[in-house]
């Protein structure tokens, strides 16, 4: 029998799973991981104390002194392990709802998940006019989830329809964001600077007991929707199309939220809102790749961008490390005036 | 062209058994009563063309007889159980559907379209099997578009993806195809070319219930024809006795001629107009 000319060349896999696995998919992501792998040492050695690789060679095999062997393991890894984490998970909820929504703007940073987060975070900084790191992260985390079911309750009437996810996101993302700075500016100054500095999502000073809760639920998380990834491709057939292939839509586009929402609200609950990954990384590998089949390339690349933003914002004016909110942010308003011009274009 | 790759059980004892069919079903769209207390056999490896004016609920039947639409009362029986009672996927290795509109997700070639007509036997850890593979080969041969399998979909012309769309459900090996306004949008040729295509698969066993709006091509290429006005069947039956002058009339309020079509030898209907 002759092979069947996909268009694309595919290895087969026979074990453990019998599935294709798409070469030019499989390069971008082992590209991607390399260069990952590069900025990550560049991240463990560059800064205010510099290290060769001898050193960290030293510091990994326990020969280092204590003092460099702190801030590599301590300060330097967490902060890297965290951004590729944490970009990884944003990316995948970004390919999730821009799938979903059919809509290369339908990302949770655009539909206001991010700014229901923020408002989460600054009620229990206003209220408790501390900022512990764990009340701040609960607070995010139930003000995302609160704002993911109300859009849910609000959009999904009748079955999806993206458009509309879209809207009522934004609108809603503009309603939140408009609370924001009313409870900013009725609170006082120096409790307004916490939670605004809050408000560009940061990095800074992260510490393993911080990071490791939410690395470990994006981890398993980003499991569950390379399990989910063949019912959501089946969905971009259209409704009666999924359904004729065996889909039940509304508990499979339920679960597929749910996992998208807590794929951005953990990471944003330790950072802050970070922007920009969610948005991009999965149509920056949509040019490289031509395919939107696999979560692998795009959650590489999201990892690739917040820890090169992370670098940036720690690099670009010596003596101060930017929050990397700030560096993803100026990214995100680039990219946002090229797709909205790119779109126009198009449709005209 | 003569392979036979659908689960077929037996050879077509016409119009004796049914594998599928709609009883006593009351059919809403949004509160607003489409059908009520409608039954329908489709009859064992026929071809069955629903006909009837706009909005008298044909595709909704079709669509509630593919499990997309739940009706409110009765039920719709598939080999003789409760459709409801089946798994989704077990539904999906029976019934195929080719929907009236479906959208190519983003940058996808044929035989990857094609290939998602294989859903219904894959999982996580078997998600592409030789069977996949040669069923989305006999898919494609048996639809034409092997040529073209490598090339996207979003370049194809209408007649062509309409093609794909198709071979995605064939692929999925189902012993019955449901077909909503498969010729809508195409050609006159591309629409013969693709009814030829289903009489083929007819032949070779697969039961075929077909929405159509052209009468002409209804009488010539089904064997079993339900006309229906207001949610209810009219009559049901061999072309020959439901393309009538008084049923056309009664069915669509139109006045017409029926003569014999001289290649196929089947009822033509030639409508009257205006005299001038």
């Amino acid at each position: 029998m002759p092979r069947i000319q996909f268009g694309r060349r595919y290895i087969r896999l026979k074990w453990p799973i019998q599935m294709r696995i798409d070469v030019k998919n499989l390069t971008v992501t082992a590209i991607l991981a390399g260069a990952i792998l590069v900025l990550a040492l560049y991240g463990l050695m560059a800064g205010t104390m510099q290290l060769s690789l001898k050193d960290l060679w030293q510091v990994f095999s326990g020969e280092a002194a204590k003092m460099t062997s702190t801030i590599v393991i301590n300060w330097r890894l967490p902060r890297i392990i965290a951004a590729v984490v944490f970009g990884a998970g944003l990316a995948v909820s970004g390919a999730v709802f821009q799938s979903l929504t059919r809509n290369p703007l339908g990302s949770p940073d655009i539909v206001g998940f991010t700014s229901g987060s923020y408002t989460g975070a600054l009620i229990v900084i206003l209220i408790s006019k501390s900022a512990s790191f764990l009340g701040i992260a609960a607070g995010a985390l139930i003000g995302g989830f609160t704002t993911a079911i109300l859009i849910y309750l609000l959009a999904f009437r009748k079955g999806t329809q993206g458009f509309r996810l879209i809207i009522v996101g934004i609108a809603v993302s503009t309603i939140l964001s408009s609370l924001n700075s009313m409870l900013l500016l009725r609170s006082k100054a120096e409790v307004a600077l916490t939670a605004a500095a809050w408000g560009v999502g940061s990095l800074n000073g992260i510490s393993w007991d911080q990071a490791t809760p939410a690395m470990l639920i994006v981890v398993v998380l980003l499991i569950f929707a390379a399990v989910m990834n063949r019912p959501l491709r089946e969905m971009e057939l259209g409704g009666d199309a999924a359904k004729s292939h065996g889909i039940r839509i509304e508990p499979t586009q339920l679960v597929l939220i749910l996992i998208a929402v807590v794929l951005t609200a953990a990471p944003t609950a330790v950072m802050g809102p970070v922007s920009f990954v969610a948005l991009a990384a999965p149509q920056i590998v949509f040019r490289l790749t031509k395919s939107a089949q696999s979560f692998a390339p795009a959650a590489a690349m999201g990892a690739l961008l917040l820890l090169g933003a992370d670098i940036v914002a720690q690099r670009i004016i010596s003596g101060t490390i930017l929050p990397v909110g700030v560096v993803t942010l100026s990214l995100g308003g680039c990219y946002l005036v090229w797709v909205l011009f790119r779109q126009a274009r198009s449709a005209m | 062209m003569n392979t036979i790759t659908a689960n077929i059980e037996r050879k077509k004892t016409l119009q004796a058994e049914s594998r599928l069919s709609a009883e006593n079903v009351t059919i809403k769209y949004d509160e607003r009563v489409i059908s009520s207390n409608l039954s329908v056999k489709i009859p064992d490896g026929s071809f069955t063309v629903i006909v009837g004016p706009n909005a008298c609920g044909k595709s909704t039947l079709l669509r509630t007889l593919s499990k997309l639409l739940k009706p409110s009362a009765g039920q719709v029986v598939l080999d003789g159980k409760g459709i409801t009672t089946y798994k989704s996927k077990e539904v999906a290795r029976i019934l195929g559907l080719l929907p009236q509109s479906s959208t190519a997700p983003d940058g996808i070639t044929v035989a990857n379209l094609v290939a998602h007509g294989r859903y219904p036997y894959q999982s996580f850890i078997k998600q592409w099997s030789d069977e996949d593979e040669a069923a989305v080969q006999s898919a494609m041969e048996l639809t034409d578009t092997l040529e073209i399998s490598h090339r996207y979909v979003d370049e194809l012309s209408g007649g062509q993806r309409q093609r794909v769309w198709v071979a995605m459900v064939l692929a999925q090996q189902t012993p019955i195809l449901l077909l909503d306004e498969p010729t809508t949008y195409l050609d006159i040729a591309h629409q013969i070319e693709l009814l030829e295509l289903f009489k083929d698969l007819n032949l070779q066993g697969r039961t075929i219930i077909a929405v159509l709006h052209d009468l002409n091509h209804a009488a010539r290429y089904a064997n079993h024809i339900i006309a229906m006005k207001n949610g209810q069947m009219i009559a049901q039956g061999d072309p020959r006795e439901i393309v009538t002058e008084q049923i056309v009339e009664e069915v669509f309020g139109l006045k017409c001629k029926v003569i014999d079509d001289p290649v196929s030898h089947t009822p033509l209907v030639v409508p009257l107009g205006k005299v001038r």
